[in-house]
């Protein structure tokens, strides 16, 4: 038997290529993804991703409702980081009013969208892990994320979909405790994300699973047109935040993280020191935080003029966009949204491509894709 | 249904109209980089923009992206926006090294929703374009596949378009 084993010609034996389906229902695939495999043995071949199961049509949604409407139907296209999604539809209604939001609001909006970042960061840390192998860190990072969804409840009333931010500035002050909820936030936070770091970021294992996986160069990335932090880990300092400061971003002193690689460990660990910087920008916020007025615009009804803008801010998962067109009526004409995991996902194919299946579910997991956002 | 609304900053305005100084000088410099290629000028908002035709798109975004003084490496985003009469493409593009943005604007009649794809330039189109092709009806000459990307197979007709039905219900 054995003999006839080592006669057998192994380079030239023939096997046949496999289908897998992965998804839609699938616990890696974070959300309703679907990944068409064709496998030779444990070798990804070819890989067909299928989105669209959670395809709402929210764009068109967006041109039946009122201005004030459409922040609700924001908060559900990304909806791991709803400030920031909010924020950024807001901000591009009121510069075409050529609205001047008031400070406190503005700094009330920066603490809750880096709040938010790292709230998104943290449950990126926790599945991220999962991917990997590692049961643990999940626990602590859903525990330090729960912690900033109560704040959140605290502040708009709602942990998820919070409807906070209006055009304008945002719907209400916060509430009375405010200070004193933040400090402790910040206290058990910083503590928190250095325990969710020193668990999982230099784990030997973690470190085998997803050091030196799923590569892509510079030059290739921005070819996918990637943004934010999965760009960042290709060697590019590009944030949104530093290269056109929108609200008061050009008030704090922040580092924008880099890595060099491109690999899953580089866009985990991008992600991880990101999170110190926002703590940063928080602190610094929350120090110099005014007082005054939270809303620039007394009426409900938002008529901007005819035009059209468009408007970027940095996600938590890269560059979002929205390009709005104004008729001068109360409901707008257009909006599009540019989500910065659409362009991250359609690379998947060119990433899985000659990998071990276990390997494309780090891929998958390192590029923190919400399909929220990818189908709108 | 609502009327078409002309898009006034959308139309590329006179030449010799006051631009930015800013301004002014990139699109001096466009005249260059683009070699005798026809665009008018325009602004999105406070943003530069221009506006071309259907057939030149694809020298023009080449000539864009490749050439050191332009440098446009990133496709930020492909819209399209039907305004009934036609329909409007915008092509969003940024220059992370020089930190410049650009909209590229062009509009599609409906008797001919054609023009030639831009995925051989940057793979970021290749989604989008798929996206416009399911909900707008836009036909993207020379794509790798054109299969329903957001929709599902044999969806009849372009939810994106004005006039499909979607918002026919009574309001209380």
């Amino acid at each position: 038997m054995t003999n006839h084993m080592d006669q057998m010609d192994i380079e030239h034996t023939q096997s046949v290529d496999m289908m897998l389906n992965m998804g839609p229902q699938h616990p890696s695939t974070h959300g309703v993804f679907r990944m068409l495999l064709r496998i030779d043995g444990e070798v990804v071949v070819d890989a067909e991703p299928h989105i669209g199961y959670l395809h709402r049509g929210s764009e068109k949604l967006c041109e039946g409702e009122q201005y004030h409407q459409v922040v609700t139907l924001f908060d559900r296209l990304d909806y791991i980081s709803n400030f920031n999604n909010e924020w950024v539809f807001c901000r591009a209604v009121e510069k075409l009013m050529g609205v001047e939001v008031p400070q406190r609001a503005e700094y009330i909006r920066v603490i809750l969208a880096e709040l938010n970042r790292i709230a998104s960061h943290l449950l990126f840390l926790g599945t991220f892990g999962l991917d990997a192998g590692a049961m643990t860190p999940v626990m602590f990072a859903f525990r330090a994320r729960e912690r900033i969804q109560g704040f959140f409840e605290a502040v708009s009333g709602a942990r998820m979909m919070h409807n906070y931010f209006h055009i304008g500035g945002v719907k209400e002050d916060v509430p009375h405790n405010f200070n004193d909820l933040l400090s402790s936030l910040l206290l058990d936070l910083r503590k928190d994300v250095e325990e969710c770091d020193r668990l999982l970021s230099f784990n030997e294992v973690f470190v085998a699973r997803t050091k030196g996986v799923g590569e892509i160069d510079l030059e290739t990335a921005l070819d996918y047109g990637w943004t934010g932090p999965s760009l960042r880990a290709c060697g590019l300092e590009y944030d949104v935040r530093k290269a056109e400061p929108y609200s008061i971003y050009n008030l704090f002193e922040f580092e924008v993280p880099v890595a060099r690689d491109g690999d899953c460990w580089d866009r985990y660990y991008v992600r991880v020191l990101e999170m110190y910087e926002s703590l940063s920008i928080i602190e610094q916020a929350f120090s110099g935080i005014p007082d005054g007025p939270v809303m620039a615009l007394g009426r409900r009804l938002i008529r901007p003029p005819k035009g059209d803008v468009y408007v970027r801010a940095e996600n938590p998962r890269g560059e979002i966009g929205v390009y709005l067109v104004s008729d001068g009526t109360d409901k707008p004409y257009r909006v599009k949204v540019r989500p910065p995991s659409f362009c991250s996902l359609s690379a998947l194919r060119h990433l899985v491509r000659d990998t071990y299946i276990a390997d494309a579910v780090v891929i998958l997991g390192s590029l923190d894709i919400v399909l929220g956002e990818v189908d709108r | 249904m609502e009327t078409a609304t002309p898009n006034n900053q959308g139309k590329p305005k006179e030449q010799g109209e006051a631009f930015p100084q800013e301004a002014q000088d990139f699109f001096a410099l466009l005249v260059r980089v683009l070699r005798g290629r026809r665009f008018q000028r325009g602004l999105l908002d406070d943003r530069l923009q221009i506006s071309v035709e259907p057939k030149d798109l694809e020298d023009i975004c080449r000539l864009l992206k490749e050439d050191p003084r332009t440098n446009f490496k990133i496709l930020l985003c492909i819209a399209a926006v039907d305004y009934i009469d036609y329909i409007q493409m915008v092509y969003v593009l940024l220059s992370p090294e020089h930190e410049r943005i650009l909209g590229v604007k062009m509009d599609l009649s409906y008797k001919d929703l054609t023009v030639s794809t831009l995925s051989g330039i940057w793979r970021a189109a290749d989604w989008y374009e798929r996206e416009a092709h399911d909900l707008f009806g836009v036909d993207f000459k020379g794509h790798p596949d054109l299969s329903p990307l957001l929709l599902y197979e044999g969806f009849e007709g372009f939810p994106g378009r004005k006039e499909f039905p979607f918002h026919e219900y009574d309001e209380y």
